[in-house]
């Protein structure tokens, strides 16, 4: 176990050392080069001068590359052009990524709470209405752009039926105290009950939005699973040497079944922080996602870095961590 | 899960009317009574269709204002439909009706071409990888898992930004490129399980040179599940420019009309005008579904596992 969480932590090393490469390529490449990416509109032939200097541009390659790797590890990857003008780029990020996790944490929770069971439900009674139902529902789900699906429901239960509120995290005037930058969290914690409960109603629509991406994974590869595992030898076995159908189901069937969903569902991570782009800026979220979106529009690229390698860092990261929980559960994978 | 080669013989015999029928052959005369792929073939013969004879179906040209009179920008008045434009005009008094039918052209090409270039990408890479194997495979596999551990929207949005100038093809590089790592890292590892099976080991038993075993035996039977990711992504590209188009970095230029991009410009008006974005993603939906019925459907017959499966 020990040998297996190194080695993958060396090729996890490896993938952002690589990284690395590809987004000081990334910028010296973008139109105008780094020095207009990162001053934006605000460049002056007296600053272009300074940060060329201040930058190294002049210097060799391999000088410049290192120098790179100091001031992302150091955190500094400059000053916001576009998001939030002014503000440190790290600073931005880490103060809208609490709201991206609140999001896609629920999210993905609505995903497994309905596609798992629905997924079992549909191969036990395989054929059944409620399996072709559920079929049909995933492969609608991926054929509907996510942001499109966002602006239905935002139309139809903010705008038109008035339920939910249509945008942000949370009413403006609310008298919230901040603790975690987790606004539901944050009510709880400070028993603030409407405070919470506000952030809550904001978070519904476009954690539902985001939710028919996994859904419709979760849902298509619990049905697959809990098909292929129903077929084994080990389950008529069981079924032969008389155990009753409630411990097959639980302690055979479904246990079996899950190692596949766990692997998808890390795998969905990197389809959730996609998804949050799209529906954050539906519901102008004030997550990473809408920095994300501004940033490309407006050219930001010192908030672009730090998202894109945030991004990855977290994508990486989490599908690691599903590595080594699937190791845990199913000894077989540890070679 | 492996099966021995005895398992997959019993399995062969009992499939009875399949046996010594091609996999192609067996997998087309399950392919016509499946009623997901009539559906799904259905779908995209007539959104071919469409985009083919689109010049000759559109009542007018999509490129012209005719309707700019009842188009008031200040109160956000768009023309409604009237006799001779069905669906009204668009945010510029275009024939919406008109633009849809020739969107289609351009989103087929955006479809095709996207996945063309991502599966020649790879393809190429897939290839080297899985028949050289080596220093080769770990130097390419390394590259694909860093473009895979970036999120693909997140990707695509950033390939997309190295253009100074956006235009529907680098619109179309940006969706295709994303797409590469995809098809490699597929191709690779069918390509590896069939360097251990029985038919290459008796090819270069016999003598076969190394380029006729990997042309002529492993690659064509490693495009099993490319071809199926390949219907796939059909569907992904259409989906994934719409989604570029929305986040500002599709074609600025929408004289020719694309349903990603329409899609993509109505945001703006869809609170009072919701048709402007209900047709071009109705469109989009269908036609994704459909590529995705047809992917779907060619995954279960073309995997040998479900081969024998009722």
């Amino acid at each position: 176990m020990l040998r297996y969480t190194a080695r993958r932590f060396g090729q996890l090393l490896l993938v952002m050392a690589a990284l690395s490469v590809l987004l000081f390529g990334w910028l010296r490449s973008l139109p105008g080069g780094p020095v207009s990416a990162l001053l934006g509109e605000r460049g002056t032939p007296a600053s272009r001068a300074q940060l060329t200097e201040a930058l190294g541009l002049d210097e060799p390659l391999h000088v410049q590359y290192l120098r790179f790797l100091g001031r992302v590890a150091g955190g500094q990857f400059g000053t916001s052009t576009g998001v939030q003008p002014g503000d440190d780029a790290l600073a931005i990020f880490l103060q809208r990524f609490p709201a991206t996790i609140e999001l896609a944490t629920l999210a993905i929770l609505l995903a497994v709470a309905v596609g798992i069971p629905l997924g079992y439900l549909a191969a036990r009674r395989r054929g059944s209405w409620l399996d072709n139902a559920g079929v049909v529902t995933s492969l609608v789900g991926v054929a509907v752009p996510v942001f499109f699906l966002a602006f239905v429901l935002k139309y139809v239960f903010a705008v038109e039926l008035g339920w939910l509120p249509t945008s942000g995290r949370q009413t403006a005037g609310i008298d919230a105290t901040r603790v975690t930058g987790f606004f539901v969290l944050d009510g709880l914690l400070t028993r603030e009950w409407d405070a919470a409960w506000d952030s809550l109603r904001h978070l519904v629509l476009p954690a539902v939005a985001l939710a028919s991406i996994p859904f419709a994974v979760v849902f298509r590869i619990t049905r697959g699973a809990v098909l292929e595992v129903l077929d084994e030898d080990y389950v008529r076995t069981a079924y032969a040497k008389g155990l009753t159908d409630r411990v097959i189901r639980g302690r055979h069937v479904l246990r079996n079944a899950m190692l596949p969903v766990i692997t998808t569902i890390g795998l969905q991570t990197g389809a959730l922080l996609s998804g949050a782009v799209l529906t954050e800026r539906v519901f102008a979220y004030q997550g990473v996602g809408q920095a994300l979106a501004i940033g490309f529009e407006r050219r930001d690229y010192a908030v672009l870095q730090v998202v894109i390698v945030a991004a990855a860092m977290v994508y990486v990261l989490v599908n690691l961590l599903v590595d080594l929980s699937y190791a845990v559960i199913d000894p077989r994978v540890r070679t | 899960m492996t099966t021995s080669r005895g398992e997959r013989i019993d399995a062969l015999a009992a499939a009875g009317p399949d046996v010594g029928v091609s996999l192609g052959a067996s997998a087309w005369r399950r392919l016509r009574r499946s009623p997901v792929f009539v559906v799904g073939a259905v779908v995209i013969g007539a959104f071919v269709v469409v985009a083919l004879l689109a010049p000759w179906l559109a009542p007018h040209d999509p490129g012209l204002r005719l309707l700019e009179g009842q188009v008031v920008r200040a109160r956000n008045e768009i023309p409604p439909a009237q006799p001779g434009f069905p669906l009204g005009g668009d945010q510029e008094g275009r024939d919406l009706l008109s633009r849809m039918l020739l969107g289609s052209r351009q989103t087929l090409l955006v479809a095709v071409l996207a996945t063309v270039i991502g599966l020649g990408g790879g393809l190429v890479l897939g290839t080297l990888a899985g028949a050289i194997g080596g220093w080769v495979d770990s130097a390419v596999m390394r590259v694909v898992d860093v473009l895979l551990s970036i999120p693909s929207l997140l990707l695509a949005v950033s390939i997309g930004a190295l253009f100074a100038q956006q235009s529907r093809f680098t619109v179309i590089l940006a969706v295709a490129i994303v797409q590469i790592p995809v098809f490699a890292r597929l191709l690779r590892g069918s390509m590896l399980a069939q360097r251990g099976s029985d038919h290459v080991l008796a090819a270069r038993a016999l003598g076969v040179r190394r380029r006729a075993i990997v042309f002529r035996h492993m690659l064509p039977n490693s495009l099993g599940p490319v071809i199926v990711q390949s219907t796939l992504v059909l569907a992904i590209a259409i989906i994934d420019a719409a989604a570029l188009s929305f986040l500002g970095l599709g074609a600025p230029d929408d004289s020719v009309p694309e349903w990603g991009q329409m899609l993509g410009k109505a945001q703006n008006v869809i609170d009072s005008h919701p048709q402007l974005a209900f047709w071009p993603a109705g469109a989009i939906i269908v036609v994704a579904l459909g590529f995705t019925l047809v992917g779907e459907s060619l995954r279960d017959t073309l995997d040998p596992k479900s081969r024998n499966r009722a």
